[in-house]
């Protein structure tokens, strides 16, 4: 099998991605624009989004411009903001009812494709700015949002251990961006980066669904094209640091479960040789219901509903969470870091090793069958530069060995551990 | 097995009740890589008062059984079931709500044995004291974690102040008190009076023969033995038509005040049709006037009484049924009294024919692309056979909607008696 037959072209100022399949009943189109992560610029990058979704010169208030797109059976439009290893990519999708299916003249596609193309490159304007109210609303709607991330204690301690895991990192920065940095944004400070931006971040266009490429092509050069300064354009590599002796950071709400969040430094990144072995200790530490945080943590000791691991690609850094009992803090945090320690040694079967190594398969191939799963995996090939078919990929998995496990699981070291618990009781 | 076609949009559904009374549902996708299996027992959080299997006595079972057997049902006496999907390179999952439980996989080899596997764990309890007393643990962290999500807390808050007794209002998951009172003979009362295959059914979905599948889960069925199962006997507490209060909140740790609207519908003696067509209207119709297009949440929007958070929902089922919208708003009074005016006006508003037209089309869009997943198909499938409708019959039944229908619908729907107001204040 193959991850899909990706047919990718350099168009002006762009890269199309074109990947025809008979699985769905719509295109998928998402476009990726991509800067290095920056505190300076993180901010404004976070607002634009919103605002770009929100009007165009075409259709100049966020009603028409919605209108304009139920009329066309609900074409789903959305945008967002985030961290992919030290860079910054902002993805516009797009979804419409394949033409075949719909009793229509004319093709939905075609009218779809030419306003995600305004939504990008003829944004609502007054002046040398976006439109006034959109912006001072979508700074307002951010403002409050920053505010607001406290009362989602999870993504709350997630930031909270990058705070302090990544002090004076780029990865450091927060993708909703910094209310010192917006407070002071004005309108035209803003407009004068969109344009810096659509004329120099890096540009992949992903399409999707029973389409060929001869027939959309014409449609992506007509909307889509542009005189890009592709000369700053260079591949980010993110820095990677030694731990200097671990951390032990506690901090309180008001809240009833605690959040245990560790944070460690892999020093393995995506498409190295070592991402295969990491990925299968991950399966084999806590990623899947079957693994050994799952098994300890919750079904052993009954301590936590949720203990799990995840992993970041393109930064090297490896995340437990788990939500407990105040008063389980020493247990749970002693039980976790066992796990890790029984890795090492060599505390797991051969059969762990194969089943870990199953499931990471069965979840590519499932993300692979979903529209925007498909172009998330191979936009990280084309972030790292490092193009792999699936049948490589799962060649590569299959070859992972139980040394090559406890070899990784050596390598990776433990560097924050972030408790973020009740005011009122737990031992710390 | 009989077979119905489904040409307007490509699918066919191969269908047989088996001797036992187990429902069985496949569409075959060999197009597809991945296989989807849903195994559902007409059975949620609700069912609480009911005559068990083979006795004359009513009983009322502790609150959040259904959601306590659900999490029991995956132990074994020698294992846990995730193990065995993690043998077979599958995932696996279940959820409770108020009127269902489900067991499903997803797995993209070992299909026949994973099939096997999800039907035979559902269909072979093994309940122990000591691995219910265990399971207390697990699920108070749950129900602690939600207890820390506020938008949870306002949802469930305000259903809790639309109902004055029936169990809808209390939580899926039922309290850390109540669950305390679950034993082992309770989780095999509900079980043997709800679990038998007439009050289930199976859906699978994916890459598969449907001749053989079908072979494959009678020969399954053939070979087990249920007793003969009169139908079900449960019952609920009689239920005013109106609000139990006009206003209610609490107080929690939260920056930003959330504040909700929930209206009771009255579905008592709908059919499944009239379920269906309700459901739809009601979701037109606040899509309408509420969704990023609509003019309602422009007004809340532009003025600032609500920010992007704002969402809602529209639940008809066979016992009861409601309707909630809200979200983060720093001025909650303000908001909650402008909302309450919209809906209660709502009625003397003019739709147009293009309105409508575009209402329908968006609904078709929004359906033709859910249509892409597995999960949707099999899940709403079988929630709508439950209600007596066949999913992909909705298709035709949107395009037959007339304005008319949409205007006699909403002259009745909303009433302030049903109403109710719901906060969630900061602490001071």
């Amino acid at each position: 099998m193959k991850t899909a037959k990706q047919i990718t072209e350099d168009k002006r100022g762009f890269r199309l991605h074109v990947l025809p399949t008979n699985k769905y009943k719509t295109v998928s189109i998402v476009v990726k624009w991509k800067a290095p992560l920056e505190k300076e610029t993180i901010t404004k990058r976070s607002l634009l989004p919103s605002i770009m979704q929100k009007a165009t010169e075409r259709y100049p208030t966020s009603r028409q411009l919605q209108g304009a797109l139920e009329d066309l059976y609900g074409t789903a439009l959305s945008a967002d903001a985030a961290k992919k290893g030290e860079n910054h990519v902002l993805s516009f999708r797009m979804e419409v009812v394949n033409d075949r299916y719909l009793k229509e003249e004319g093709s939905i596609l075609e009218k779809a494709v030419r306003i995600l193309s305004e939504v990008l490159y003829q944004p609502e304007r007054e002046g040398e700015g976006f439109s006034s109210s959109i912006f001072e609303r979508e700074k307002e709607t951010l403002t409050q949002r920053i505010h607001s991330v406290k009362d989602d204690k999870m993504s709350y301690a997630n930031i909270r251990l990058m705070d302090h895991m990544c002090e004076g990192e780029a990865y450091g920065v927060h993708a909703q961006g910094h209310l010192e940095e917006l407070e002071p944004l004005t309108n035209e400070q803003l407009f004068s980066y969109y344009k810096k931006m659509i004329q120099e971040d890096e540009m992949d266009v992903y399409v999707t669904g029973d389409v060929s490429k001869e027939s959309i092509e014409p449609l992506f050069d007509e909307f889509f094209s542009r005189d890009a300064d592709l000369s700053s354009h260079h591949r980010t590599q993110a820095t990677d640091k030694q731990v200097d002796g671990s951390r032990e950071i506690i901090e309180r709400e008001e809240m009833s479960q605690g959040k245990l969040h560790i944070g460690f430094r892999t020093h393995t990144f995506f498409g190295e040789d070592d991402y295969y072995p990491l990925q299968v200790f991950n399966g084999i530490f806590g990623g899947f219901p079957s693994s050994k945080l799952f098994m300890n943590v919750r079904e052993k000791h009954s301590l936590a509903y949720y203990a799990a691991s995840r992993f970041e690609s393109h930064k090297g850094l490896l995340f437990v969470f788990s939500g407990i009992d105040p008063n389980d803090y020493r247990q749970a945090k002693t039980i976790i870091l066992d796990q890790k320690k029984a890795i090492e040694n060599g505390e797991f079967s051969e059969e762990e090793v194969e089943e870990s190594k199953q499931q990471i398969i069965h979840q590519l191939k499932e993300t692979m069958e979903h529209p925007y799963g498909l172009i998330e995996i191979l936009y990280h090939q084309q972030l790292s530069g490092k193009e792999i078919d699936a049948d490589e990929l799962f060649r590569r998995l299959e070859q992972v060995t139980s040394s090559d496990v406890i070899r990784l699981a050596k390598k990776i070291e433990l560097d924050t551990i972030y408790f973020l618990t009740s005011t009122e009781k737990g031992d710390s | 097995m009989n077979r119905q076609e489904f040409n307007h949009i490509n699918e066919t559904i191969h269908e047989e009740k088996m001797d036992n009374g187990l429902q069985v549902f496949l569409l075959s996708k060999p197009e597809m890589i991945k296989t989807y299996g849903i195994f559902t027992t007409n059975y949620g959080s609700i069912d609480q008062t009911f005559t068990p299997l083979g006795k004359e006595e009513e009983v009322t079972v502790p609150e959040g059984i259904a959601h306590f057997l659900e999490h029991k049902l995956f132990e074994k006496e020698d294992r846990d079931v995730f193990q065995d999907f993690t043998k077979l390179g599958a995932s696996a999952n279940a959820f409770t709500s108020f009127t269902k439980t489900a067991y499903l996989f997803s797995a993209t080899s070992h299909i026949y044995e994973n099939v096997r596997t999800l039907v035979d764990f559902v269909q072979d309890p093994y309940f122990s004291e000591q691995s219910v007393e265990k399971e207390k643990g697990i699920i108070s962290q749950e129900i602690r974690m939600y207890d820390d999500q506020p938008d949870w807390r306002g949802f469930f808050g305000t259903i809790g102040s639309l109902y004055h007794k029936h169990p809808v209002k209390v939580d899926i998951a039922g309290t850390v008190e109540s669950i305390q009172d679950i034993s082992k003979d309770d989780l095999y009362m509900c079980y043997e009076t709800f679990y038998h295959p007439s009050n289930m059914v199976l859906f699978l979905a994916g890459n598969f023969e449907p001749e053989e599948m079908m072979n494959y889960v009678r020969e399954n069925q053939n070979s087990k033995e249920f007793p003969e199962a009169p139908a079900i006997n449960r019952r609920f507490p009689r239920e005013p038509v109106s609000a139990f209060k006009s206003e209610n909140s609490i107080q929690m740790a939260v920056s930003t005040p959330k504040a909700y609207i929930g209206l009771k519908e009255q579905v008592a003696e709908l059919s499944g049709e009239e379920l269906l067509r309700s459901e739809l209207l009601s979701d037109m119709l606040l899509d309408f006037y509420f969704s990023t297009s609509g003019k309602y949440y422009d007004e809340l929007y532009q003025s600032g009484l609500v920010d992007d958070s704002f969402h809602f929902e529209t639940e008809w089922e066979r016992e009861f049924g409601f309707t909630v919208l809200g979200g983060d708003s720093r001025s909650p009074d303000a908001f909650l009294k402008r909302l309450k005016k919209m809906l209660l006006t709502m009625k003397k508003e003019t739709i147009t024919d293009e309105d409508f037209a575009r209402m329908k089309r968006k609904k078709i869009g929004e359906f033709m692309r859910a249509l892409n997943s597995l999960e949707f198909i099999a899940n709403q499938y079988t929630h709508y056979h439950m209600l007596g409708i066949n999913l992909f019959d909705v298709l035709p039944f949107i395009e037959s909607l007339k304005k008319e229908d949409m205007e006699e619908f909403v002259e009745n729907w909303m009433q302030e008696s049903r109403m109710t107001t719901f906060q969630v204040k900061p602490k001071e």
